[in-house]
């Protein structure tokens, strides 16, 4: 058995990552999800949240925003809508995006659907910032 | 015959042309390049949902989900990509023509066709042609089309195909080959044909699904929707810059013929004209003699 997970991340631009890694956590649809080597076949949709991987002795973080992960035969396969790395992200804009959706859900009612737009955003920048954070 | 003066101003707004369709040539050739780059870099997502869609058909379980359903042939929306502006050899009417033999070709298998038209240029050439069945124009989203605007697009092909409004979806698009080809493609995106694809090697250990099967396909049939418009589009976009390129250059290269042969004109002209003057001045001098 390998001892490795090949860990290939591509968004709808262009392929992210494609590396050999030890270990991964990713934000699973019913919950955090851990990834080892040897890990039966799992296809799982993702939420907007963190995800990491190890390498060596380094960690990495990247926000990814809605996706799927399939592992099969030693390869993660992560397609995500967006997935930036902790050190892409800009800090700046993300707590503006915060701010912004925070003022927004004061205003709005819980019925309004706005409120789940804005709700899904108030969420991407949290974790953007969770990961900015972090760097790596 | 035409006056020295004549010729000149041809001359000067034949260049003034040519200028034009060089600057527009290089234009288009930076573009395309952009255009090609975000074509490729698309293609992973697509292959790997692809892969991902194949393995999910191939552990069949008698899937039920409406996106997958064949419903028969009741009505057809057809989603025909043309650009926005013209000057790009026969790009907009290849595909437009295209569409036009479509549903005349298909006006009896369906009920009814509805067309939706992305890019004006489409819309311009078919109004008088097929104009009752373009129901939706979308305009200016050619240029620069991100995974935003595909997604919009998609999700609305999903719902209205949802709600039964449709029984088949279809894409009518330039796909691109090379900068000097594009080849009409049409596909069917809706309802989604799960081709089993290849046979995955080693055994055949079954899948766990988080949440659950039928969520995770519900999930993922929609997206494929999406990719497969996004993809579409941004084919689109670099087969339209690739034809304006080639359109443009071979434009130039006419203009250049023109200039040569009009300035030859104008040089025999010029020479006809100081063989008459010296003529007028010999014979002149001849005659006070």
């Amino acid at each position: 058995m390998a001892d490795k997970l090949k860990l290939e991340m591509v968004t709808p631009y262009k392929r992210v990552l494609s590396e050999e890694v030890d270990e991964i956590t990713a934000p699973g649809f019913v919950g955090e999800l851990g990834l080892l080597p040897g890990h039966t076949p799992l296809l799982t949709t993702l939420k907007v949240g963190e995800l990491t991987y190890k390498k060596g002795s380094e960690t990495y973080h990247i926000a990814v925003n809605w996706g799927y992960l399939e592992v099969e035969n030693e390869t993660v396969t992560v397609l995500v809508d967006t997935a930036e790395p902790a050190d892409e992200i800009d800090l700046a804009r993300a707590q503006a995006a915060l701010g912004r959706a925070e003022d927004a859900l004061k205003t709005l009612s819980h019925e309004d659907k706005k409120y789940m737009i804005m709700e899904s955003a108030l969420q991407r920048a949290m974790i953007r910032i969770q990961v900015a954070g972090k760097g790596h | 015959m035409a006056s020295l003066k004549d010729i000149k101003k041809r001359i000067s707004s034949v260049k003034n042309t040519q200028q034009i369709t060089k600057a527009m040539k290089m234009v288009a050739a930076a573009k395309l390049r952009r255009a090609q780059d975000a074509a490729v870099s698309a293609r992973p997502y697509a292959e790997k949902l692809h892969a991902v869609m194949s393995s999910l058909a191939q552990r069949e379980e008698g899937d039920e989900h409406a996106l997958l359903n064949q419903r028969g042939t009741g009505r057809a929306l057809v989603v025909l990509m043309t650009a926005d502006r013209g000057l790009c050899g026969g790009f907009n009417a290849n595909v437009s023509k295209e569409a036009e033999r479509f549903i005349r070709s298909n006006e009896q298998g369906f009920d009814d066709i509805d067309l939706m038209i992305i890019g004006r240029k489409g819309r311009d050439f078919l109004r008088n042609r097929v104009g009752q069945h373009i129901t939706k124009v979308h305009e200016d989203i050619t240029s620069d089309a991100t995974y935003k605007t595909a997604q919009l697009i998609g999700q609305e092909i999903v719902e209205t195909y949802s709600e039964e409004k449709y029984d088949a979806v279809y894409v009518i698009y330039n796909a691109f080959k090379s900068a000097i080809e594009q080849i009409v493609t049409t596909e069917r995106v809706l309802p989604i044909q799960a081709n089993p694809g290849e046979e995955i090697e080693g055994d055949s250990v079954d899948y766990i699904y988080e949440p659950n099967r039928n969520e995770v396909l519900g999930q993922l049939l929609p997206k494929l929707v999406e990719v497969q418009i996004f993809r579409g589009l941004l084919e689109s976009n670099a087969s339209e810059q690739g034809a304006r390129m080639s359109s443009m250059d071979s434009a130039s290269r006419n203009a250049a013929e023109m200039i040569g042969k009009l300035t030859l004109q104008y040089n025999r002209a010029r020479q006809a004209a100081i063989t008459k003057e010296l003529m007028e001045i010999i014979s002149g001098a001849e005659s006070i003699k």
